[in-house]
């Protein structure tokens, strides 16, 4: 101890420090075992938060369920009057369908987990809809086409497919998901539902189908993100397939 | 006869020091709005815009610690970390006390609750960088520690939205303490009602001559 009055301020033990390097401890800890933590509480909180009428367990940073993602600013919304998907590019017949000529086609349901590549994943989501099988069909490939490009309503929002991946039986136009027509916040009236891929594939505020040469990578391609998306096997992760 | 009239205030932070607060409020704050988008669904349908609000929000946490760190080079703003981390028998006793606000325990530069701030902030940011730099290393990190640093990234965030609320209520009813941080200085009264021993020890009385 000194000699002389110490000053109140400057003696005492360092717990700012130890606060710190604890926490960061944690924290690191966290790192390394969090993930099983993540999926006990997950699963736990997913129950709760479907029947939750506050919308508050929402906001704690877990359970799976879904997150609504957009790249745009505002996004118009469309219904059975103005909505019109195009197909175009390398076919035989550019066509043009409303809501009604999609609603009329053959309908494929399907029942598939939805993953997102930033981690969530839902389970077991009903999808319903158009195979993009039958709407390519319809258009009539030329030889020369190999791949598909998707755009969206909202301006900014593209994906891609090649054209074996876009004649699979779980590659969905879709209709309805959740038991109830795909909402404007899901990317409604009509997205893409690609079961086998990561969300991001799934394109929403579906508008526009064309056939090209050459897969041009989407929106988030461009960012970095795997163009062959599987479920899986991509994006570095390693989650249970979907489809 | 006479004595020179006493300067009305006293120095309370040096300009690193406010420099540094400011910067890490303003980049804090950024940090805060943006995670709001990014997380909370009924935000990101009202603003959209991912990908520039996630890059935003990833480099203002970048940028965060610099400030607290670059602070170091100035002797004045190490003093007052230094008073932040050390932790007095009578800031146990402020902590425990009910009455703390009343004077009663002799309180230093910083109340104990200051302290306690600081260093979880501090703490919590470092988390924070650490984690989220884990989250961008897609191709180095593997995937279960990825999904860890994204569990602890989203509750440490929680966690530090709930402090910085608290940091700013406390602010908002003490517009001297606010003042302060701008100006860097304090009327003397407030400073020995506020923090007795500081001012003590400013005006050079001793702590204990007038108990």
């Amino acid at each position: 101890m000194p000699v002389d009055q110490p000053s109140p301020t400057a003696e005492g033990t360092p717990v700012g420090r130890r606060v710190v390097l604890g926490l960061l401890g944690l924290g690191a800890l966290g790192i390394v075992g969090g993930a099983r933590l993540q999926n006990g509480l997950g699963a736990a909180l997913a129950s709760a938060e479907l029947h939750d009428p506050t919308g508050l367990i929402g906001l704690l940073p877990l359970g799976d369920t879904f997150r609504y993602y957009s790249v745009t600013g505002g996004v118009d919304e469309r219904g059975a009057t103005d909505y019109r998907l195009t197909v175009s590019g390398l076919v035989q017949q550019p066509g043009e369908h409303t809501l009604a000529d999609l609603q009329g086609m053959p309908q494929t349901e399907l029942v598939r987990d939805f993953q997102c590549v930033t981690g969530w994943r839902v389970p077991d989501v009903p999808w319903s809809g158009v195979r993009l099988r039958d709407l390519l069909d319809l258009a009539g490939p030329t030889p020369a086409a190999t791949a598909v490009r998707l755009t969206s309503f909202d301006g900014t929002y593209t994906e891609s497919l090649t054209l074996a991946q876009a004649r699979r039986d779980d590659v969905l136009v879709a209709l309805r998901m959740l038991d109830g027509p795909v909402s404007h916040a899901h990317g409604g009236p009509v997205r893409l539902y690609v079961a086998p891929m990561y969300g991001y594939k799934s394109l929403k505020w579906l508008s526009g189908i064309e056939l090209t040469g050459e897969v041009v990578p989407g929106y988030w391609e461009d960012r970095g993100y795997s163009v062959e998306a599987w479920v899986g096997s991509s994006n570095g992760r390693d989650d249970d397939p979907t489809s | 006869m006479t004595r020179p009239a006493e300067p009305p205030e006293l120095p309370r932070f040096g300009r690193p020091a406010r420099w540094v607060h400011g910067l890490v409020g303003v980049l804090m704050v950024v940090c805060l709005l943006t995670a709001a988008v990014l997380y909370v669904s009924s935000l990101q349908l009202l603003v959209g815009h991912r990908r520039v609000v996630e890059l935003v929000h990833v480099w203002c946490g970048y940028a965060l610690p610099v400030p607290l760190v670059a602070g170091a080079v100035f002797r004045s703003y190490r003093g007052e970390l230094r008073q932040l981390n050390r932790f007095t028998r009578s800031d146990w006793r402020w902590l425990r006390s009910r009455s703390r606000r009343d004077g009663g325990i002799p309180v230093g530069k910083f109340n104990a609750g200051q302290k306690l701030n600081g260093s979880l902030s501090a703490g919590a940011i470092a988390v924070l960088l650490l984690t989220g730099l884990v989250m961008q290393a897609t191709g180095l990190a593997p995937l279960t520690w990825r999904t860890g640093a994204t569990l602890m990234h989203d509750w440490s965030a929680l966690a530090v939205g709930l402090l910085v609320l608290g940091h700013l209520s406390h602010a908002l009813r003490d517009p001297v303490a606010m003042r302060s941080l701008r100006t860097g200085t304090v009327p003397r009264r407030w400073a020995r009602e506020e923090h007795g021993a500081w001012a003590d020890e400013l005006l050079g009385t001793r702590v204990d001559a007038d108990r």
